[in-house]
């Protein structure tokens, strides 16, 4: 009853509102924090320097290591160029991702979204700054409820500057995956970038950084992400989870009596009911209650919990990382199990073994041209004059290395083709000779012709090859020609 | 309002669930409340608000006399004008290019060709596709322009001629206007000697069901044809006169369909395009029709 009347009348249509509901995480020091902190600088590295990192590919490619370049539609990553008909290696990779996600999972629980997850690493980052100017929780909260004063407007300013700093700073970095970055830092900041494009998106992704780990936080994880619906779907009772022991923790009771039951031999919990894991929580849960939608799982109640324990002399990790069917163990004075190997982490990692195995060897053994072709359609074939018969095919060839090349095309498959290429008269060993740029693709028509025959089939296979007659590399395509 | 205070007092915490209940109740059957985000219901006034002036900056609202034009004074008719003019702005490097060099040097330059059979597959697509089919297929009439056959020649200046000026279109003083009498419609000769004709003319190409030549065939044929079509029934592609001896029949080979030619005459129309064509659009098409294989 106390819920409902204390929800407040916006719109007049209150009780079908939450109630307002901000959370003060209280700051908290131990070893997750600090597996955390790492986590942290490592990945924001990553984020804001990876576009400086130089990669020397020569003189008709950028020499940025990681490049979305969409104008020119590549993309680079170090030693490896994808073109757009190969972005399956990006759905590979997804895929591979979900799978690790999937294994993560399987193993300790949402390691994702308390440590790496971008919306997680933000928003700690958003808290930190917001610590260290409006001070801890209790200050933050006073501060939130007390009068506007100098010192209130300073410090919401101030953070506020801050924090716009920090999501422009991530929208900037964001832009710079997509063009030379040095380059386009020198021209955004002579505000020489031309069309305005890179200014936009700097701007959407300054706005929504700042919404998400600014405002938004803990709300983004519990109404809008697909994952912690899936991930309890997912888990299962040996999957090591943040676990409050409740079978060590229950029944809750103050020091002292603990102490009383203790001294006559008789069992009592260790939770002191101090609430220090649910002051820690960034999203405001009680660990307590159980594994749960808004658990992201980052440690932060471990630490905070040990901290007590380790204050009134009782052993740490009353909190932990730790899996249902021990928990459940440990209640009927069973012996602890642990199982990394079941159907579910086995059959995750056959498949990232099998998918990453599959991409590692089609990359490495991917051929550096590529050919396609496309017969008319209309007409499928002509008769020509003297009665013989021709098809026409437009033909689509890249060279994917960063020097030109010079390819020898040749049809086989029918007994007296004419092949010719319109625009290309030159021509070796009766193979027709083609040249394509560097990292280009060309596209050119092919016709090939047969005398008169006086038995027509319908239509013949033939195959299309591309050689490299430096290499001697040769790329085959499969097609056919048709008969009137 | 005192509705609203006995609904208040009907709401209560579910003992299975833990949730609240809205107060609604039905049979024995209550609704949980799951209120709804705080920040969603913003989201939702925040886009009801960005509706609204949405309104305003675009237009949207009709009126009596047409409709609101918007703050921004935006309308997709001009959005398109000015994406075009940004086209051809993007464009007229390699236009100008197309239009300074003659049909051969732009055979000759791979970027030159490339661009010109991308316009005029555009073009064509436009304008040729109707009447030759999307691939320039042709159909009975109209000619196929992917084989070695030329009504008007398969030359690139031919082309470009036949595409500039039409076949037999009467606005163009310099149109292809020579057309086959109408032998029969005209009585210049008799349904007997149209049909020995006819029979003779099929077998200048060997046709598998030719009838063996007579005297009286190749007489009417040196009298009425041969002056269009030649002596050897090669044709003439300066009057448009087909090749009668290869395997490519505009109308068909079958005897009633010659005979039918034969008696009625005339011929395929085409418009004269430099009426609605810029001189580089028809070059570019010229290129394409040559360069789809029986370019000559």
């Amino acid at each position: 009853m106390s819920l409902i009347e204390s929800q407040d009348t916006l719109l007049g249509i209150e009780p079908f509102i939450e109630p307002a509901n901000r959370i003060y995480p209280k700051k908290i020091n131990g070893q997750f924090r600090r597996i955390k902190w790492s986590i942290q600088f490592f990945t924001l590295g990553i984020y804001y320097l990876l576009p400086f990192v130089r990669w020397d590919r020569g003189l008709n490619a950028p020499s940025q290591a990681v490049l979305v370049d969409l104008s020119h539609r590549r993309f680079y990553f170090f030693f490896i160029e994808i073109w757009p008909q190969e972005f399956y290696y990006a759905t590979g990779l997804l895929i591979l991702a979900a799978l690790v996600l999937f294994l993560m999972n399987a193993v300790a629980g949402r390691i994702w979204c308390g440590y790496m997850c971008p919306q997680t690493v933000w928003t700690d980052f958003f808290m930190t700054t917001e610590r260290w100017i409006e001070g801890d929780s209790r200050e933050r909260l006073n501060l939130d409820t007390g009068p506007w004063r100098l010192d209130k407007a300073r410090k919401k300013i101030a953070k506020h500057l801050i924090w716009f700093l920090i999501a422009w700073w991530t929208g900037g970095a964001w832009v710079l995956y997509f063009a030379d970055a040095p380059t386009l830092v020198h021209s955004l900041a002579t505000l020489q970038a031309g069309s305005g494009e890179a200014y936009l998106w700097i701007l959407i992704l300054t706005f929504t950084t700042y919404v998400f780990a600014g405002v938004m936080r803990e709300k983004l994880c519990l109404h809008a992400c697909p994952w912690p619906r899936i991930q309890a779907a997912l888990t299962d009772e040996y999957a090591l989870n943040v676990t409050y022991r409740y079978d060590r923790g229950e029944p809750r009771m103050s020091l002292k009596q603990a102490s009383a039951l203790r001294a006559q031999n008789l069992s009592a919990g260790d939770c002191v009911d101090c609430g220090q894991c649910v002051a820690v929580c960034p999203t405001g849960i009680d660990i307590r209650k159980g594994s749960q939608l808004g658990c992201i799982q980052c440690g932060l109640c471990i630490d905070a919990c040990d901290a007590i324990m380790a204050k009134i002399r009782r052993p740490i990790r009353l909190i932990g990382y730790d899996t249902d069917i021990n928990v459940q163990h440990r209640q009927c004075g069973a012996t602890e199990t642990y199982k990394l190997f079941r159907p579910r982490t086995i059959i995750y990692l056959a498949l990232i073994l099998a998918i990453g195995g599959f991409m590692t060897l089609s990359l490495a053994t991917r051929r550096d041209a590529h050919v396609s072709i496309l017969h008319d359609r209309n007409p499928l074939a002509v008769r020509l004059k003297d009665g013989g018969t021709r098809n026409a095919y437009t033909a689509r060839l890249s060279n994917m290395r960063n020097t030109p090349r010079t390819f020898t095309l040749e049809v086989t498959g029918a007994s007296n083709l004419h092949i010719d290429v319109i625009g290309e008269d030159k021509k070796i060993d009766g193979k027709i000779l083609i040249e394509i740029g560097p990292d280009q693709t060309r596209e050119t028509r092919i016709l090939l012709a047969t005398p008169p025959e006086s038995e027509h089939k319908e239509q013949t296979p033939i195959t299309f090859s591309l050689t490299d007659p430096d290499t001697n590399q040769t790329i085959s395509v499969k097609d056919s020609f048709i008969w009137p | 309002m005192s509705d609203k205070k006995n609904e208040k007092a009907k709401v209560r915490i579910d003992a299975h669930s833990g949730m609240p209940t809205t107060g609604h109740e039905w049979d024995g059957i209550e609704e949980l409340n799951t209120p709804l985000p705080r920040w969603w219901v913003w989201t939702f006034w925040l886009t009801v608000l960005w509706a609204i002036a949405y309104t305003i900056a675009y237009p949207a609202w009709p009126t009596l006399s047409g409709g609101t034009h918007g703050l921004f004074g935006w309308n997709s008719r001009s959005q398109l004008t000015q994406e075009i003019t940004q086209l051809q702005v993007t464009r007229a490097p390699i236009f100008a290019k197309l239009k300074n060099a003659s049909l051969e040097e732009i055979e000759a330059n791979p970027d030159l060709l490339s661009a010109a059979r991308m316009v005029g597959a555009a073009a064509f697509a436009n304008n040729c596709a109707a009447c030759h089919g999307t691939g320039g297929g042709g159909s009975k009439g109209y000619a196929n322009l992917n084989d070695d056959d030329w009504i008007w020649g398969g030359h690139l200046n031919e082309i470009r001629t036949t595409i500039e000026h039409g076949a037999r279109w009467e606005a163009d003083k310099a149109t292809h206007s020579s057309s086959m009498p109408a032998f029969g419609r005209d009585g210049l000769l008799t349904p007997d000697q149209i049909s020995t004709l006819a029979d003779h003319v099929r077998t200048f190409a060997e046709l598998p069901d030719a009838v063996a030549p007579t005297a009286e065939g190749l007489k009417l044929y040196d009298d009425n044809c041969a002056a269009c079509h030649g002596i050897e029934g090669k044709g003439n592609t300066e009057l448009g006169a087909p090749n009668l001896t290869d395997a490519i029949w505009l109308y068909g080979s079958d005897k009633p369909t010659i005979i039918s030619r034969i008696k009625n005459g005339g011929g395929g129309v085409m418009p004269a395009w430099n009426e609605k064509l810029d001189e580089t659009t028809i070059k570019a098409l010229s290129i394409y029709v040559h360069s789809l294989g029986g370019g000559q």
